[in-house]
């Protein structure tokens, strides 16, 4: 082990050198053909943002908005700059076991300044080290597990608040707007959904948590923990997890004769969570995502609407968030990561969705969480919650 | 441990692990069978399974299913049950053709006949599951986007089927779990009554047994294991159309971790016999829910294949042991 991973980073230190001159090669030639010179306050050449996320998989339907966000961002940005970023998308598939590679490849192409992810929590926590190591600036749009940030990775940044406050937010929720009595809580053993359903499994406190159980990613039949919920007679359910299994879950929960309200999390905010039809209907969806309806993001959702012919899905707007933060920085003419790790780090401007800066571990300062109800097949805004 | 739990809903849970036990039962069918006559383990059975699963998806939209109602509705999902039969059929005979039969025909070692039916497994899902790029190649994608579009995500038919529940006994009994059963058992008994009792069950058999002496006895051997294929592939089409009943939702990549279940069911029940794949579906099944009721449904996988160790570490052939050769008429 110890032998092949020295092999790496001898490949990956060969491979930046490479890529080192060939980046110096191609900037000295674009200035002589250009002849625009080369200058502190101008605009770096040949940089690149890297996407990393789910482009395909099983929930790729949540990497779709975060990917075309982050694009809206650099297309509106190279409208009027003179030389063009360039957004590259790194498909993880959201798995953490693809991460570790990829996160190497992004750190090994020096011209990759910043990335826009990674997505998923536990793809995060695999990819973090390595971009802690090659000094590669991330914010991610959407990771919300708390423990990202307590890594003591200088790299780390995310656009949204955290599970530590989806949570607490969700538990208030289910106890005081819904006034649940007792909630079955459920996960799915990610990284993601283990934390958050932990989260609000202790902040119900033990009286009103009538049980919980553990399904697998991938799992078809739930009939066993759907006898366990409607034998404990729970008046809501909270699942922590991803659309897929959701999507089953509800149906199959339903079938088994539950009534109560079932609460679920950012990771089911996606319309292929409406596959579900009726049976998803009235289901609560707590996400630190600020909805396409808000007065803040109608600038942005009308040229996301123009541009995709959709309206924004779940944190479009924080991936254009977290892209402006490094294009600010490549429109000020940084051109290296180190000193855009300093850029973003000392960030503290107004994006769209909240006041952009970010504490030492990466936390966003100004943090809101939302809810959503599925509501005649629609997922509509129910406003902040906290 | 939650004993209160499980014995309160004793009754509730193994209806429901006999349910899906059925369904494992009824795929086990198609490994046990390739077995009995090849000495080979189909692994792309499991995908002949998941085809099924996208033709009874397919016909129900096609026809329109999610607003039909009553004798409308049973039409379509009686249609539906003919295609997942005949796609399933069409894939493990294609798979027979593609796969198998050049390198029987070249009396390649059981190892290569293994990776061969791996590799077919991978690129039948990975062809489902980039159907929409394949449309886009024929510049169909546009006006098949309802049925290639989800292409890597889950394709459900959630709200087709109402099915009615009873309440019996303190128990809910859902309409779907009991059809699902009954029909696994009734076909099970109708493959094993065909194998044992028609001329070409018995050619099966005896191919099964001795291939060599079976074909100068005049059977021929490969439309025996045409047939073979044939009836195995029948039987995923049906158990992909119960499957659809009662999960209504499908993936390219369903058919992963049910083959894996259902290669366990017809190992656990003795691979190779027919009665031993039914038996072994509904124990595994069964053992699979009660697990997860006893021990957190984050159990169920470890009961399953701690199950299948146990078994064959005491009858290392199986439950019921006996190959399809063997079996009495």
């Amino acid at each position: 082990m110890i032998r092949s991973s020295k092999s790496w980073q001898a490949v990956a230190v060969a491979a930046v050198a490479g890529l080192v001159l060939t980046a110096c090669g191609t900037t000295e030639d674009g200035g002589d053909e250009g002849g625009s010179g080369g200058g502190g306050g101008e605009a770096a050449c040949d940089l690149k943002l890297a996407f990393f996320g789910p482009e395909t998989g099983p929930a790729a339907g949540l990497g779709k908005p975060i990917i075309q966000g982050a694009e809206l961002a650099v297309s509106q940005y190279n409208e009027d700059a003179d030389c063009e970023v360039e957004l590259v998308n790194y498909d993880s598939q959201g798995s953490p076991d693809e991460a570790p590679a990829l996160a190497t490849e992004i750190a090994g192409d020096e011209s990759i300044i910043g990335v826009v992810g990674p997505a998923f929590s536990g793809e995060s926590a695999a990819a973090g080290p390595i971009f802690a190591e090659a000094g590669v600036p991330t914010v991610s749009p959407s990771a919300t597990n708390p423990a990202l940030s307590e890594n003591g990775w200088d790299t780390f940044h995310r656009a949204l608040g955290n599970d530590a406050t989806q949570g607490p937010a969700a538990a208030a929720y289910i106890k005081d707007t819904l006034q649940a009595k007792s909630t079955y809580v459920i996960d799915d053993a990610s990284e993601y959904g283990a934390g958050l359903a932990g989260i609000v499994e202790e902040d119900l406190g033990a009286d009103a948590v009538a049980g919980s159980d553990t399904i697998q990613v991938g799992d078809t039949d739930f009939a066993a923990t759907v006898s366990k919920v409607v034998d404990s007679e729970a008046d809501a359910v909270f699942f922590g997890g991803y659309y897929a299994e959701a999507t089953i879950l509800i149906g199959q929960l339903r079938q088994g004769g539950f009534e109560g309200t079932f609460v679920v999390a950012d990771g089911v905010k996606d319309p292929a969570y409406l596959d579900a039809g009726d049976a998803a209907e009235g289901t609560i969806i707590t996400c630190p995502c600020i909805p396409d309806t808000d007065p803040a993001v109608a600038d942005f959702a009308s040229a996301y609407e123009e541009e995709f012919g959709e309206a924004p899905g779940t944190y479009a707007a924080e991936a254009y968030d977290a892209a402006t933060i490094f294009l600010d920085g490549i429109g000020d003419g940084i051109g290296d990561r180190e000193a855009m790790l300093e850029h973003v780090n000392g960030y503290d401007e107004a994006g769209i969705t909240k006041q952009l800066s970010f504490d030492e571990t990466g936390e966003p300062a100004d943090v809101k969480v939302y809810a959503y109800k599925v509501e005649g097949g629609e997922i509509v805004s129910e406003g902040e919650i906290g | 441990m939650n004993f209160e739990f499980f014995f309160n809903n004793l009754p509730g849970l193994t209806l429901s692990g006999l349910a899906f036990g059925a369904i494992y039962a009824l795929i086990a069918l198609g490994y046990t069978m390739v077995y009995g006559v090849l000495q080979l383990i189909n692994f792309a059975h499991s995908e002949v399974f998941m085809y099924g699963t996208f033709a009874m998806l397919w016909t129900v939209m096609a026809l329109g299913g999610a607003d039909a109602n009553g004798v409308e509705l049973i039409a379509i999902l009686l249609a539906s049950l003919l295609a997942a039969m005949a796609m399933s059929a069409v894939i493990a005979l294609v798979l027979e053709r593609v796969a198998y039969r050049p390198l029987i025909k070249r009396n390649a070692p059981r190892l290569i006949a293994l990776i061969s039916a791996i590799g077919a497994s991978f690129v039948l899902a990975e062809l489902m599951g980039l159907r929409d790029r394949v449309a886009g190649w024929v510049g169909l994608d546009d006006d098949l986007s309802d049925y290639v579009g989800k292409a890597r995500i889950n394709n459900s038919i959630a709200g087709v089927v109402d099915a009615p529940r009873w309440e019996v006994a303190g128990i809910i009994v859902s309409s779907i779990d009991l059809l699902v059963i009954f029909s696994a058992v009734a076909m099970m008994v109708v493959v094993d009554q065909f194998v044992r009792r028609s001329k070409l069950g018995k050619g099966i058999r005896a191919t099964a047994q001795d291939p060599e002496t079976a074909s100068m006895m005049g059977v021929n051997p490969t439309r025996t294991i045409q047939m073979t294929f044939l009836i195995g592939g029948l039987m995923a089409g049906v158990a992909a159309f119960l499957y659809m009943l009662k999960i209504e939702t499908t993936k390219f990549d369903v058919g992963f971790l049910l083959g894996v279940k259902a290669f366990t069911a017809a190992v656990l029940g003795g691979i190779g016999n027919l009665r031993g794949a039914l038996l072994g579906g509904l124990v595994l099944g069964v053992a699979e829910i009660w697990g997860s009721a006893l021990l957190g449904t984050e159990w169920r996988h470890v009961v399953a294949f701690v199950l299948l160790v146990v078994i064959l570490l005491f009858r290392p052939t199986g439950l019921l042991g006996e190959s399809l050769g063997k079996a009495r008429a």
